[in-house]
């Protein structure tokens, strides 16, 4: 026991990293049905144009914007998903504390930017 | 909570960088790099290619088409289908991991059989979407 405290503690806690596995795959289930579903709705659209096109990410029901609200949630899975499968590729290649850190800020900076564009996006139509 | 204390393992590092395209990897080994790859890929076009391009296609008309006009650009078009396959790819192998994950196809010859069924999909899928792009239908 005295050598599972402190600096020698080795981080092997339950669950540890199950919340992230799990998140992963229920991201990746809510993008795959809202791209397919969008793909089809596209198919599905005869002589498709901009105000057609605009019309899959503006539409309401009942005054809620529920275009806007389905493409953020798809986003926000994606940035969740990413996230994750990326700072797996940092784990796995990148030893030295201080670059992982930096790379795996990096990471979340450019997701939040990408989530913070895709909702200046859609708000603005 | 002795169970919790790692032995020492001995660690093999043996997969040099140089080396990588020497190791024979099975299909499903190619598959799971390649999800990796894509995957990346796709992080890194997110905010510097595919937002802009839906961000030009959606707020007006008139960028509506300044869009159509970047996209038939062919070294455009080239980029894009390098995106398109990563999504493909990704998508397809991701199903595949979802099925394993619930314990279908685990056994060798299933799992061999479907990491070819991901490519053969993944693949058309590719062509398809890319011989439209290209305008051929």
């Amino acid at each position: 026991m005295a050598n599972n405290i402190g600096a020698k503690r080795i981080v092997v806690g339950a669950h540890y990293g199950l919340k992230e596995w799990m998140m992963q795959r229920v991201t990746a289930v809510i993008m795959s049905l809202y791209t397919v579903g969008l793909f089809l709705a596209v198919l599905l659209t005869s002589d498709l144009n901009y105000a057609k096109w605009v019309g899959f990410f503006n539409f309401t029901v009942m005054a809620f914007p529920m275009g806007k609200i389905l493409a953020m949630l798809a986003m926000l899975s994606l940035c969740y998903h990413a996230y994750i499968g990326i700072r797996d590729i940092w784990m796995d290649y990148v030893k030295p504390t201080g670059i992982r850190l930096t790379l795996q800020i990096f990471t979340q900076l450019w997701l939040l930017a990408a989530a913070g564009y895709t909702a200046d996006i859609l708000w603005r139509v | 909570m002795s169970n919790t204390v790692a032995k020492k393992r001995p660690e093999y590092r043996n997969i040099h960088v140089t080396q990588i395209l020497k190791y024979r990897l099975p299909l499903a080994g190619k598959l799971s790099i390649l999800h990796r790859v894509s995957g990346a890929v796709l992080f890194l076009a997110l905010p510097v290619i595919l937002l802009p391009l839906f961000d030009k296609s959606i707020t007006s008309e008139i960028s509506f088409e300044e869009m159509k006009q970047l996209v038939s650009n062919p070294l455009v078009k080239l980029v894009l289908l390098g995106l398109i396959w990563s999504y493909m790819h990704h998508f397809c192998a991701g199903i595949r991991y979802l099925a394993l994950d619930v314990h279908m196809g685990t056994d060798k010859y299933a799992a061999a059989k479907s990491a070819a069924s991901v490519f053969a999909v993944s693949l058309t899928l590719t062509a398809i979407f890319g011989l439209k792009l290209f305008g051929v239908f």
